[in-house]
Protein backbone atom coordinates (compact mmCIF):
# COMPACT_ATOMS: atom_id res chain seq x y z
CA UNK A 1 0.00 0.00 0.00
CA UNK A 2 1.40 3.59 -0.41
CA UNK A 3 2.65 5.50 1.94
CA UNK A 4 -0.96 8.02 3.79
CA UNK A 5 -0.93 11.45 2.22
CA UNK A 6 -2.57 14.38 4.07
CA UNK A 7 -4.56 16.75 2.40
CA UNK A 8 -6.59 19.99 3.21
CA UNK A 9 -10.12 20.70 2.10
CA UNK A 10 -10.98 23.02 -0.06
CA UNK A 11 -9.01 21.54 -1.99
CA UNK A 12 -6.92 23.50 -4.88
CA UNK A 13 -6.68 22.67 -8.45
CA UNK A 14 -2.45 22.60 -7.62
CA UNK A 15 -3.23 20.41 -5.03
CA UNK A 16 -5.36 17.49 -6.44
CA UNK A 17 -2.57 17.65 -9.05
CA UNK A 18 -0.30 15.37 -6.84
CA UNK A 19 -3.10 12.82 -6.10
CA UNK A 20 -3.13 9.67 -7.93
CA UNK A 21 -5.78 7.08 -8.13
CA UNK A 22 -5.12 4.30 -5.23
CA UNK A 23 -3.57 6.57 -2.88
CA UNK A 24 -4.47 6.29 0.85
CA UNK A 25 -5.64 9.90 1.74
CA UNK A 26 -6.23 11.62 5.46
CA UNK A 27 -8.79 14.88 4.76
CA UNK A 28 -8.74 17.83 7.39
CA UNK A 29 -10.00 20.94 6.94
CA UNK A 30 -14.08 21.83 6.01
CA UNK A 31 -16.48 19.47 3.49
CA UNK A 32 -19.82 19.86 2.85
CA UNK A 33 -22.48 17.59 2.62
CA UNK A 34 -25.01 17.01 -0.21
CA UNK A 35 -27.02 14.32 -1.40
CA UNK A 36 -29.36 13.43 -4.21
CA UNK A 37 -32.36 16.16 -3.20
CA UNK A 38 -29.87 18.88 -2.30
CA UNK A 39 -27.99 17.92 -5.53
CA UNK A 40 -30.92 18.39 -7.16
CA UNK A 41 -31.76 21.74 -5.73
CA UNK A 42 -27.94 23.49 -5.67
CA UNK A 43 -28.03 22.64 -9.80
CA UNK A 44 -31.47 24.09 -9.97
CA UNK A 45 -29.61 26.81 -9.06
CA UNK A 46 -26.90 26.86 -11.57
CA UNK A 47 -29.45 26.22 -13.77
CA UNK A 48 -30.94 29.69 -13.17
CA UNK A 49 -27.56 30.78 -13.46
CA UNK A 50 -27.95 31.93 -9.33
CA UNK A 51 -25.29 32.12 -6.48
CA UNK A 52 -25.35 28.92 -4.88
CA UNK A 53 -25.74 28.58 -0.74
CA UNK A 54 -22.01 27.85 0.10
CA UNK A 55 -18.27 28.95 -1.26
CA UNK A 56 -18.13 25.57 -4.30
CA UNK A 57 -15.08 26.69 -5.54
CA UNK A 58 -12.28 24.31 -4.67
CA UNK A 59 -15.15 22.45 -2.80
CA UNK A 60 -15.02 18.76 -1.46
CA UNK A 61 -18.73 17.90 -1.63
CA UNK A 62 -19.32 14.42 0.77
CA UNK A 63 -22.13 12.33 0.03
CA UNK A 64 -23.58 11.55 3.13
CA UNK A 65 -26.85 11.54 4.78
CA UNK A 66 -26.39 11.47 8.86
CA UNK A 67 -28.08 9.61 11.38
CA UNK A 68 -29.13 12.16 14.26
CA UNK A 69 -26.31 13.18 16.70
CA UNK A 70 -26.75 11.90 20.28
CA UNK A 71 -25.90 14.30 22.91
CA UNK A 72 -22.89 14.94 23.29
CA UNK A 73 -21.95 14.14 19.64
CA UNK A 74 -20.87 16.35 16.62
CA UNK A 75 -22.89 14.29 14.37
CA UNK A 76 -24.50 10.55 14.32
CA UNK A 77 -23.05 7.66 11.98
CA UNK A 78 -21.87 9.20 8.95
CA UNK A 79 -20.44 6.74 5.84
CA UNK A 80 -20.92 7.72 2.44
CA UNK A 81 -23.91 7.01 0.48
CA UNK A 82 -23.91 5.24 -3.32
CA UNK A 83 -22.24 8.03 -5.77
CA UNK A 84 -24.03 6.96 -9.14
CA UNK A 85 -27.13 8.67 -7.98
CA UNK A 86 -25.26 12.17 -8.06
CA UNK A 87 -23.89 11.26 -11.82
CA UNK A 88 -26.81 13.22 -13.54
CA UNK A 89 -25.75 16.32 -11.07
CA UNK A 90 -22.02 16.41 -10.55
CA UNK A 91 -20.93 17.62 -14.31
CA UNK A 92 -22.56 20.76 -13.35
CA UNK A 93 -21.35 21.45 -9.84
CA UNK A 94 -17.38 20.37 -11.33
CA UNK A 95 -18.04 23.10 -13.58
CA UNK A 96 -18.61 25.38 -11.14
CA UNK A 97 -15.89 24.98 -9.13
CA UNK A 98 -16.25 21.30 -6.98
CA UNK A 99 -12.68 19.74 -6.74
CA UNK A 100 -13.50 17.03 -4.92
CA UNK A 101 -16.24 14.26 -3.88
CA UNK A 102 -16.69 11.77 -1.36
CA UNK A 103 -18.93 8.50 -2.11
CA UNK A 104 -18.40 5.47 -2.91
CA UNK A 105 -19.15 3.02 -6.29
CA UNK A 106 -18.96 3.89 -9.71
CA UNK A 107 -19.18 6.93 -11.85
CA UNK A 108 -20.58 7.75 -15.52
CA UNK A 109 -18.12 8.54 -18.08
CA UNK A 110 -19.91 11.86 -18.22
CA UNK A 111 -18.84 12.69 -14.56
CA UNK A 112 -15.27 10.98 -15.72
CA UNK A 113 -14.93 13.52 -18.21
CA UNK A 114 -15.76 16.46 -16.25
CA UNK A 115 -13.03 15.87 -14.29
CA UNK A 116 -10.07 15.39 -16.15
CA UNK A 117 -11.38 18.72 -17.82
CA UNK A 118 -11.94 20.85 -14.93
CA UNK A 119 -9.51 19.07 -12.90
CA UNK A 120 -11.22 16.95 -10.10
CA UNK A 121 -10.79 14.09 -7.88
CA UNK A 122 -13.40 11.13 -6.35
CA UNK A 123 -12.33 10.04 -3.26
CA UNK A 124 -13.96 6.58 -1.51
CA UNK A 125 -14.26 6.01 2.15
CA UNK A 126 -15.50 2.89 3.52
CA UNK A 127 -19.17 2.52 2.76
CA UNK A 128 -21.05 1.18 5.97
CA UNK A 129 -17.98 2.24 8.20
CA UNK A 130 -20.68 5.20 9.66
CA UNK A 131 -19.45 4.63 13.14
CA UNK A 132 -16.07 4.61 12.74
CA UNK A 133 -15.93 7.68 10.19
CA UNK A 134 -18.10 9.91 12.27
CA UNK A 135 -15.35 9.71 14.82
CA UNK A 136 -13.31 11.91 12.23
CA UNK A 137 -16.32 14.60 12.04
CA UNK A 138 -15.50 17.56 14.87
CA UNK A 139 -18.06 19.82 13.76
CA UNK A 140 -21.24 19.66 11.81
CA UNK A 141 -23.72 22.51 11.13
CA UNK A 142 -26.95 23.21 8.42
CA UNK A 143 -26.14 25.45 5.68
CA UNK A 144 -29.22 25.43 4.31
CA UNK A 145 -32.36 22.92 3.03
CA UNK A 146 -33.24 21.72 6.64
CA UNK A 147 -36.42 20.76 5.66
CA UNK A 148 -34.57 17.68 3.92
CA UNK A 149 -33.77 16.32 7.17
CA UNK A 150 -30.97 13.71 6.82
CA UNK A 151 -30.53 15.16 3.54
CA UNK A 152 -29.76 18.88 4.19
CA UNK A 153 -26.83 20.42 3.15
CA UNK A 154 -23.92 20.71 6.05
CA UNK A 155 -20.89 22.26 6.93
CA UNK A 156 -18.36 19.47 8.65
CA UNK A 157 -14.91 19.95 10.13
CA UNK A 158 -12.78 17.10 9.59
CA UNK A 159 -9.25 15.69 10.57
CA UNK A 160 -7.97 13.07 9.37
CA UNK A 161 -11.22 11.65 7.69
CA UNK A 162 -9.67 8.50 5.82
CA UNK A 163 -10.30 7.97 2.20
CA UNK A 164 -8.73 6.30 -1.13
CA UNK A 165 -8.42 8.45 -4.35
CA UNK A 166 -10.49 5.95 -6.39
CA UNK A 167 -10.28 8.46 -9.79
CA UNK A 168 -8.06 11.27 -10.07
CA UNK A 169 -7.91 14.11 -12.24
CA UNK A 170 -6.28 12.07 -15.18
CA UNK A 171 -9.69 9.35 -15.18
CA UNK A 172 -7.12 6.51 -13.71
CA UNK A 173 -9.91 4.21 -11.80
CA UNK A 174 -9.13 1.98 -8.60
CA UNK A 175 -11.97 0.19 -9.39
CA UNK A 176 -10.47 -1.20 -13.02
CA UNK A 177 -7.09 -1.37 -11.73
CA UNK A 178 -7.06 -2.58 -7.99
CA UNK A 179 -9.32 -5.73 -9.65
CA UNK A 180 -7.17 -6.28 -12.11
CA UNK A 181 -3.53 -5.73 -9.86
CA UNK A 182 -5.41 -8.33 -7.62
CA UNK A 183 -6.90 -10.98 -10.16
CA UNK A 184 -2.99 -10.89 -11.82
CA UNK A 185 -1.48 -11.90 -8.28
CA UNK A 186 -4.13 -14.69 -7.62
CA UNK A 187 -3.08 -16.26 -11.22
CA UNK A 188 0.63 -15.75 -10.16
CA UNK A 189 0.49 -17.75 -7.09
CA UNK B 1 -57.04 -18.26 22.05
CA UNK B 2 -53.81 -16.73 23.36
CA UNK B 3 -54.24 -12.64 23.78
CA UNK B 4 -52.01 -10.13 23.12
CA UNK B 5 -51.99 -6.28 23.93
CA UNK B 6 -50.75 -3.93 20.90
CA UNK B 7 -48.92 -2.24 23.20
CA UNK B 8 -46.66 -5.05 23.75
CA UNK B 9 -46.30 -5.25 19.97
CA UNK B 10 -45.18 -1.00 19.57
CA UNK B 11 -42.38 -1.79 22.72
CA UNK B 12 -40.98 -5.01 21.17
CA UNK B 13 -40.67 -3.23 17.55
CA UNK B 14 -39.52 -0.10 18.76
CA UNK B 15 -36.45 -2.22 20.90
CA UNK B 16 -36.04 -4.01 17.51
CA UNK B 17 -35.27 -1.08 15.75
CA UNK B 18 -32.74 -0.14 17.95
CA UNK B 19 -30.77 -3.23 18.86
CA UNK B 20 -30.52 -4.37 15.23
CA UNK B 21 -29.13 -0.87 13.90
CA UNK B 22 -25.92 -1.09 16.85
CA UNK B 23 -25.82 -4.71 17.28
CA UNK B 24 -24.67 -7.16 14.24
CA UNK B 25 -26.04 -10.48 14.09
CA UNK B 26 -23.31 -13.06 15.43
CA UNK B 27 -23.21 -15.14 12.63
CA UNK B 28 -21.82 -11.97 10.37
CA UNK B 29 -18.82 -10.36 12.63
CA UNK B 30 -17.41 -13.74 12.69
CA UNK B 31 -17.49 -13.54 8.74
CA UNK B 32 -16.46 -10.68 8.75
CA UNK B 33 -13.46 -11.56 11.43
CA UNK B 34 -12.77 -15.13 9.26
CA UNK B 35 -12.48 -12.65 6.03
CA UNK B 36 -10.23 -10.55 7.60
CA UNK B 37 -7.94 -12.81 8.56
CA UNK B 38 -7.66 -15.05 4.92
CA UNK B 39 -8.22 -11.90 2.76
CA UNK B 40 -4.43 -12.08 1.01
CA UNK B 41 -4.48 -8.25 -0.85
CA UNK B 42 -3.39 -5.90 1.45
CA UNK B 43 -5.48 -2.95 0.91
CA UNK B 44 -8.56 -4.90 1.25
CA UNK B 45 -7.45 -6.79 5.01
CA UNK B 46 -6.87 -2.93 5.77
CA UNK B 47 -10.58 -1.79 4.82
CA UNK B 48 -11.85 -5.59 6.50
CA UNK B 49 -10.12 -4.15 9.72
CA UNK B 50 -12.13 -1.53 9.56
CA UNK B 51 -15.25 -2.45 8.81
CA UNK B 52 -14.18 -4.56 12.03
CA UNK B 53 -13.63 -2.14 14.54
CA UNK B 54 -16.68 -0.13 13.22
CA UNK B 55 -19.00 -2.74 14.17
CA UNK B 56 -17.07 -2.58 17.43
CA UNK B 57 -18.04 0.60 17.85
CA UNK B 58 -21.40 0.90 17.26
CA UNK B 59 -21.48 -2.34 19.71
CA UNK B 60 -19.71 -0.16 22.38
CA UNK B 61 -21.24 2.84 22.14
CA UNK B 62 -24.71 1.76 21.11
CA UNK B 63 -24.60 3.95 17.69
CA UNK B 64 -25.82 3.03 14.49
CA UNK B 65 -23.20 0.81 12.16
CA UNK B 66 -24.15 2.55 9.37
CA UNK B 67 -25.90 5.99 9.07
CA UNK B 68 -28.29 4.32 6.50
CA UNK B 69 -30.57 2.91 8.96
CA UNK B 70 -32.81 1.66 6.17
CA UNK B 71 -36.26 1.05 5.61
CA UNK B 72 -38.19 -1.11 8.32
CA UNK B 73 -38.39 -4.26 7.26
CA UNK B 74 -40.78 -6.22 9.97
CA UNK B 75 -41.82 -9.91 9.56
CA UNK B 76 -44.53 -11.24 11.85
CA UNK B 77 -44.98 -14.85 11.85
CA UNK B 78 -48.53 -14.79 14.28
CA UNK B 79 -50.26 -18.48 15.24
CA UNK B 80 -53.32 -18.93 13.92
CA UNK B 81 -54.91 -18.92 17.51
CA UNK B 82 -53.73 -15.83 18.97
CA UNK B 83 -55.81 -12.33 19.06
CA UNK B 84 -53.91 -8.98 19.08
CA UNK B 85 -55.79 -6.27 21.20
CA UNK B 86 -55.83 -3.19 19.16
CA UNK B 87 -54.96 -2.29 15.41
CA UNK B 88 -51.98 -4.29 14.70
CA UNK B 89 -50.19 -2.50 11.88
CA UNK B 90 -50.85 1.10 13.44
CA UNK B 91 -49.00 -0.79 16.47
CA UNK B 92 -46.32 -1.86 14.58
CA UNK B 93 -45.70 1.50 12.62
CA UNK B 94 -46.03 3.07 16.36
CA UNK B 95 -42.71 0.68 17.26
CA UNK B 96 -40.98 2.20 14.38
CA UNK B 97 -42.06 5.77 14.87
CA UNK B 98 -40.67 5.19 18.33
CA UNK B 99 -37.73 3.42 17.85
CA UNK B 100 -36.28 5.10 14.83
CA UNK B 101 -37.00 8.94 16.78
CA UNK B 102 -36.01 7.76 20.47
CA UNK B 103 -33.19 5.52 18.89
CA UNK B 104 -31.43 8.55 17.09
CA UNK B 105 -31.85 6.38 13.75
CA UNK B 106 -32.12 8.38 10.42
CA UNK B 107 -35.09 8.75 8.58
CA UNK B 108 -35.16 7.92 5.19
CA UNK B 109 -38.59 6.96 4.09
CA UNK B 110 -40.76 9.49 1.34
CA UNK B 111 -44.51 9.31 1.38
CA UNK B 112 -44.60 8.83 -2.36
CA UNK B 113 -41.91 7.79 -4.71
CA UNK B 114 -42.38 10.81 -7.27
CA UNK B 115 -43.38 13.51 -4.85
CA UNK B 116 -40.61 12.42 -1.98
CA UNK B 117 -42.00 14.49 0.93
CA UNK B 118 -40.46 12.43 3.63
CA UNK B 119 -42.37 11.13 6.50
CA UNK B 120 -40.20 12.53 9.14
CA UNK B 121 -40.30 9.12 11.21
CA UNK B 122 -39.42 6.16 8.92
CA UNK B 123 -42.78 4.97 8.97
CA UNK B 124 -44.49 3.10 7.07
CA UNK B 125 -43.04 0.03 7.52
CA UNK B 126 -42.79 -2.77 5.03
CA UNK B 127 -44.45 -5.31 6.66
CA UNK B 128 -44.67 -8.88 5.89
CA UNK B 129 -47.39 -11.46 8.07
CA UNK B 130 -47.48 -15.54 8.44
CA UNK B 131 -50.04 -17.14 9.23
CA UNK B 132 -48.80 -20.35 11.66
CA UNK B 133 -50.29 -23.18 13.55
CA UNK B 134 -50.64 -22.30 16.85
CA UNK B 135 -50.10 -19.37 19.80
CA UNK B 136 -46.63 -18.29 18.54
CA UNK B 137 -46.04 -14.77 17.82
CA UNK B 138 -42.79 -13.59 16.66
CA UNK B 139 -41.43 -10.31 15.45
CA UNK B 140 -38.39 -9.80 13.04
CA UNK B 141 -37.03 -6.29 11.97
CA UNK B 142 -34.45 -6.07 9.59
CA UNK B 143 -33.35 -2.58 8.72
CA UNK B 144 -32.92 -2.68 4.53
CA UNK B 145 -30.57 -0.14 3.39
CA UNK B 146 -30.99 0.90 -0.34
CA UNK B 147 -27.41 1.09 -0.80
CA UNK B 148 -27.40 -2.81 -1.60
CA UNK B 149 -31.22 -3.06 -2.26
CA UNK B 150 -31.02 -0.65 -5.25
CA UNK B 151 -28.56 -3.55 -6.94
CA UNK B 152 -30.96 -6.21 -6.60
CA UNK B 153 -32.93 -7.66 -9.46
CA UNK B 154 -35.22 -10.02 -10.38
CA UNK B 155 -35.39 -11.94 -13.84
CA UNK B 156 -38.19 -14.21 -15.20
CA UNK B 157 -35.93 -17.09 -16.67
CA UNK B 158 -37.42 -20.11 -19.03
CA UNK B 159 -37.13 -23.44 -18.26
CA UNK B 160 -34.99 -24.34 -21.03
CA UNK B 161 -32.55 -21.70 -18.88
CA UNK B 162 -32.32 -23.83 -16.38
CA UNK B 163 -29.44 -23.94 -13.49
CA UNK B 164 -26.76 -22.23 -15.63
CA UNK B 165 -29.14 -19.81 -16.34
CA UNK B 166 -29.88 -19.30 -12.75
CA UNK B 167 -26.41 -19.36 -11.74
CA UNK B 168 -25.01 -16.62 -15.02
CA UNK B 169 -27.78 -14.43 -13.88
CA UNK B 170 -26.68 -14.66 -10.19
CA UNK B 171 -23.11 -13.62 -10.95
CA UNK B 172 -24.46 -11.14 -13.31
CA UNK B 173 -26.43 -9.06 -11.13
CA UNK B 174 -22.90 -9.18 -8.51
CA UNK B 175 -20.62 -8.23 -11.99
CA UNK B 176 -23.45 -4.97 -11.98
CA UNK B 177 -23.58 -4.51 -8.78
CA UNK B 178 -19.55 -4.18 -8.47
CA UNK B 179 -18.28 -1.74 -5.55
CA UNK B 180 -21.92 0.27 -5.65
CA UNK B 181 -23.68 -1.96 -2.77
CA UNK B 182 -20.74 -1.93 -0.19
CA UNK B 183 -18.70 -5.42 -0.61
CA UNK B 184 -18.28 -7.62 1.26
CA UNK B 185 -22.14 -8.42 0.34
CA UNK B 186 -24.62 -10.82 1.17
CA UNK B 187 -26.39 -12.85 -1.41
CA UNK B 188 -30.55 -13.32 -1.05
CA UNK B 189 -31.46 -15.68 -4.22
CA UNK B 190 -35.31 -16.58 -4.53
CA UNK B 191 -36.19 -19.72 -6.93
CA UNK B 192 -39.65 -20.50 -8.14
CA UNK B 193 -43.07 -19.38 -7.00
CA UNK B 194 -44.48 -16.35 -9.00
CA UNK B 195 -42.84 -12.82 -9.88
CA UNK B 196 -43.63 -11.50 -6.80
CA UNK B 197 -43.22 -14.65 -4.58
CA UNK B 198 -39.03 -14.53 -5.61
CA UNK B 199 -38.41 -11.25 -4.62
CA UNK B 200 -40.19 -12.11 -0.94
CA UNK B 201 -38.07 -15.40 -1.20
CA UNK B 202 -34.88 -13.84 -1.77
CA UNK B 203 -35.40 -11.16 0.90
CA UNK B 204 -36.60 -14.32 3.17
CA UNK B 205 -33.17 -15.79 2.59
CA UNK B 206 -31.42 -13.14 3.80
CA UNK B 207 -32.80 -13.47 7.53
CA UNK B 208 -31.36 -16.85 7.76
CA UNK B 209 -28.31 -16.98 9.58
CA UNK B 210 -25.66 -17.23 7.17
CA UNK B 211 -23.90 -20.00 9.15
CA UNK B 212 -27.16 -22.42 8.42
CA UNK B 213 -27.00 -24.08 4.60
CA UNK B 214 -30.16 -24.70 2.46
CA UNK B 215 -31.60 -27.72 4.16
CA UNK B 216 -31.93 -29.14 0.81
CA UNK B 217 -28.27 -30.90 0.21
CA UNK B 218 -29.17 -29.50 -3.73
CA UNK B 219 -29.38 -26.53 -2.83
CA UNK B 220 -27.05 -25.75 -0.41
CA UNK B 221 -24.05 -27.19 -2.88
CA UNK B 222 -25.13 -24.12 -5.20
CA UNK B 223 -25.05 -21.98 -1.85
CA UNK B 224 -21.57 -23.41 -1.85
CA UNK B 225 -20.57 -23.17 -5.58
CA UNK B 226 -22.26 -19.38 -6.33
CA UNK B 227 -20.12 -18.01 -3.15
CA UNK B 228 -16.73 -19.61 -4.37
CA UNK B 229 -17.63 -18.07 -7.97
CA UNK B 230 -18.30 -15.14 -6.62
CA UNK B 231 -15.95 -14.81 -4.62
CA UNK B 232 -13.36 -15.74 -7.86
CA UNK B 233 -14.48 -12.39 -9.39
CA UNK B 234 -11.71 -10.07 -7.52
CA UNK B 235 -14.02 -7.21 -6.76
CA UNK B 236 -13.15 -7.15 -3.37
CA UNK B 237 -13.79 -5.27 -0.32
CA UNK B 238 -15.63 -1.83 -1.30
CA UNK B 239 -14.84 -2.63 -4.66
CA UNK B 240 -11.25 -2.10 -4.78
CA UNK B 241 -9.83 -5.47 -5.47
CA UNK B 242 -9.39 -8.60 -3.44
CA UNK B 243 -10.47 -12.06 -2.45
CA UNK B 244 -13.63 -10.88 -0.34
CA UNK B 245 -16.51 -10.20 -2.38
CA UNK B 246 -19.41 -11.88 -0.75
CA UNK B 247 -19.73 -13.63 2.80
CA UNK B 248 -22.35 -15.86 2.34
CA UNK B 249 -25.08 -16.83 -0.78
CA UNK B 250 -28.27 -17.92 0.79
CA UNK B 251 -31.16 -19.54 -1.24
CA UNK B 252 -34.81 -20.31 -1.27
CA UNK B 253 -36.89 -22.22 -3.60
CA UNK B 254 -40.37 -22.83 -4.33
CA UNK B 255 -42.65 -24.71 -6.74
CA UNK B 256 -43.60 -22.65 -9.78
CA UNK B 257 -45.37 -22.65 -13.47
CA UNK B 258 -44.63 -25.15 -15.90
CA UNK B 259 -43.76 -22.25 -17.76
CA UNK B 260 -41.60 -20.39 -15.88
CA UNK B 261 -38.76 -19.74 -13.61
CA UNK B 262 -38.27 -16.59 -11.74
CA UNK B 263 -35.10 -15.85 -10.22
CA UNK B 264 -34.81 -12.86 -7.58
CA UNK B 265 -31.43 -12.01 -6.38
CA UNK B 266 -31.86 -9.44 -3.17
CA UNK B 267 -28.42 -8.08 -1.89
CA UNK B 268 -27.14 -7.19 1.65
CA UNK B 269 -24.30 -5.08 2.71
CA UNK B 270 -21.58 -6.49 4.95
CA UNK B 271 -23.90 -4.50 7.22
CA UNK B 272 -26.86 -7.61 7.40
CA UNK B 273 -28.96 -6.49 10.10
CA UNK B 274 -31.92 -8.16 11.70
CA UNK B 275 -33.51 -9.21 15.02
CA UNK B 276 -36.10 -11.01 16.21
CA UNK B 277 -38.42 -11.36 19.82
CA UNK B 278 -40.67 -13.73 20.50
CA UNK B 279 -44.16 -12.53 22.34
Amino acid sequence: MSEIKRITAPLTKEALKELHSGDDVLITGVIYTARDAAHKRLCELLAEGKELPFPVKDSVIYYVGPTPAKEGQAIGSAGPTTSYRMDAYSPAMIEAGETGMIGKGKRSPEVIEAMKKNGAVYFGAIGGAGAYLSRCIKKAEVVCYEDLGAEALRRLEVVDFPAFVIIDSEGNNLYETGRKAYLDSAEDK
Amino acid sequence: MREIESIKVTETVRNLCIEANSFLPGDIKGRICDACENEPWPLAKSILGIIKENFEIAEEKHVPICQDTGMACVFIEMGQDVHVNGNLEDAINKGVRRGYTEGYLRKSVVRDPLDRVNTKDNTPAMIYYSIVPGETFKITVAPKGFGSENMSQLKMLKPSDGLEGVKDFVLRVIEDAGPNPCPPIVVGVGVGGTFDKAAFLAKKALMRNTDERNSNPFYADLETELLEKINKKGIGPQGVGGKTTALAVNIEYMPTHIAGLPVAVNINCHVTRHKSAEL
